[in-house]
């Protein structure tokens, strides 16, 4: 009754408008590319550490443990802020973008590692013999036989990762990258329209939330063709 | 020509093992039967080494291994491919077809070309029955028809003895018979077969010698006809009564 009441005024049609562009460039520069680099990296991160984790050299499992346990027992935004505005002091400074992509990718590392380490885990025993049983090495049977098969059981949770790091990414603007969120901030602080603006980068975050749902769920569907 | 002489294998405080003694002449098929937990399939394993014995020497055609000593990762993977092994499971690869499961072992381990791996692979497929259900994924097939996927894929790698651990058994009985027949052609080829298996039918028609296994020991071994009709040993006698 109320809410049908609103008279939606032209000029705010044209702050929506006008914003639309900053912010979307903002998405376009930074946050899509901060994601996509930072979670490629995290995915190599999060094999390696996975594989030292099950390998059965203790030094190895004993580094990916510790890395594993600060990462997920500290918050990013703080991880962030050591790495931009702490070490400076140890004479290491950093631009934004690159700070926040050794952020992220140290994050997604972590996190996606305990998944790919359940989904090795996960492969049946069978598997492995019959790869040995052919012959092969345990990196042969790891690559061609077990991997593979971790990665389609990996899917819908990397998603879920994957999704979480494009919202982490407005944690950047915090460090000066001049991503989405960081944009809205600017234009916000000027017209002091904050509801309309905020809400419009959320629509955005959303519209990109759903087409990578989609394209997981694309995923998913042609990984499973085999599997009638 | 295998020879395996005094085996062992433990398992924490199981011994499971307890001295095997056993020669299978090249081209021979021997049965293995005997009762539920009585270490046929720990033997199997420990011939295609993927369980490593606690002593022993097993020698397949000139080349020994002596568990006793201390045996490297290399001259196992080696040792290894003289044996194909043969799942209860099947254990095929389902993220692969069935021409890749078979091809994956040449390509990969023996390093050949992919045109003539494909072209050995469907030879093999061709001639365990599935030359029509090449491109078709494990999940695509019926239990008898990824078994012979299963057996071609051993195949493919040459092995001097097929080794086959109940390879029916997970099989619906109808199926049962096109599996069997595989490796009746492939017995009458030839080949040098180890089989575990309750099918004792098979064993009359197909085997050399039947080998009788209780508690971790060969009880008595002896051809077909022998073992079924007159055994030896009252253990032998106790086990063939209660499967009639
Ligand atoms: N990896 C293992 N760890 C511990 N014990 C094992 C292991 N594998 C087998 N055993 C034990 O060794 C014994 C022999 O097992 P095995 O599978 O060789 O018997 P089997 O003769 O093949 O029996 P079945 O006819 O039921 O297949 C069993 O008591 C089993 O529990
Ligand atoms: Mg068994």
């Amino acid at each position: 009754m109320y809410l049908s009441s609103i008279y939606i005024e032209p000029k705010y049609i044209d702050i929506a408008k006008s914003s639309l562009q900053p912010m979307l460039e903002g998405a376009i520069v930074n946050t899509i590319p901060l994601t996509l680099i930072s979670f490629i990296i995290g995915l190599i991160l999060a094999v390696l550490t996975a594989l030292a984790r099950i390998s059965n050299i203790k030094f190895l499992q004993i580094i990916a443990r510790i890395y594993v346990s600060i990462i997920r027992g500290t918050p990013l935004l703080v991880q962030l802020f050591i790495i931009f505005y702490g070490l400076p002091n140890l004479g290491v400074t950093l631009n934004p973008f690159p700070s926040a992509v050794i952020g992220f990718s140290l994050s997604v590392g972590a996190y996606a590692s305990e998944i790919i380490r359940a989904a090795i885990l996960s492969t049946p025993k069978g598997q492995w013999e019959a790869a040995y049983s052919i012959g092969m090495s345990y990196s042969q049977a790891l690559r061609r036989i077990i991997l593979p098969q971790a990665v389609r059981v990996s899917v819908p949770p990397l998603s879920n990762t994957f999704i979480s790091l494009v919202k982490d990414t407005s944690l950047a603007s915090l460090v000066l990258v001049t991503e989405m969120f960081r944009r809205a901030q600017e234009i916000a602080s000027q017209n002091y329209e904050f509801l309309l603006v905020y809400s419009e980068a959320a629509l955005l975050y959303w519209i990109i939330c759903f087409f990578l749902s989609i394209i997981q769920q694309f995923l998913e569907k042609r990984m499973d063709r085999h599997l009638a | 020509m295998i020879s395996i002489k005094g085996l062992y294998k433990q398992f924490d405080q199981l011994e499971v093992l307890k001295g095997i003694d056993l020669e299978v002449e090249k081209g021979k098929v021997v049965v293995i039967i005997g009762p539920s937990g009585s270490g046929k399939t720990t033997l199997l394993r420990c011939l295609n080494v993927l369980e490593t014995p606690t002593k022993g020497v097993i020698s397949i055609e000139g080349n020994s291994l002596d568990f006793s000593k201390n045996v490297s990762k290399k001259h196992i993977a080696s040792f290894r491919r003289l044996t194909g092994m043969v799942f209860q499971s099947y254990n095929l690869f389902p993220h692969k077809t069935a021409i890749e499961n078979v091809m994956e072992g040449p390509i990969i381990v023996k390093g050949e070309g992919k045109a003539s791996a494909r072209k050995k692979a469907q030879g093999l497929l061709e001639k365990v029955g599935l030359g029509d259900k090449m491109t078709y994924y494990p999940a695509q097939l019926s239990g008898g028809q990824q078994q012979r996927v299963g057996i071609a894929r051993a195949l493919a790698m040459e092995p001097k003895v097929m080794l086959f651990d109940e390879p029916t058994s997970a099989l619906d009985p109808e199926l049962v018979g096109e599996v069997l027949k595989v490796m009746k052609d492939l017995a009458q080829e030839g080949m040098t077969m180890i089989v575990v298996t309750h099918e004792m039918r098979f064993a009359q028609e197909v085997a050399d010698e039947v080998v009788f296994m209780d508690g971790g020991v060969v009880v008595e071994r002896n051809k077909p006809e022998e073992i079924f009709n007159h055994p030896k040993e009252e253990r032998t006698r106790k086990f063939l009564n209660m499967l009639q």
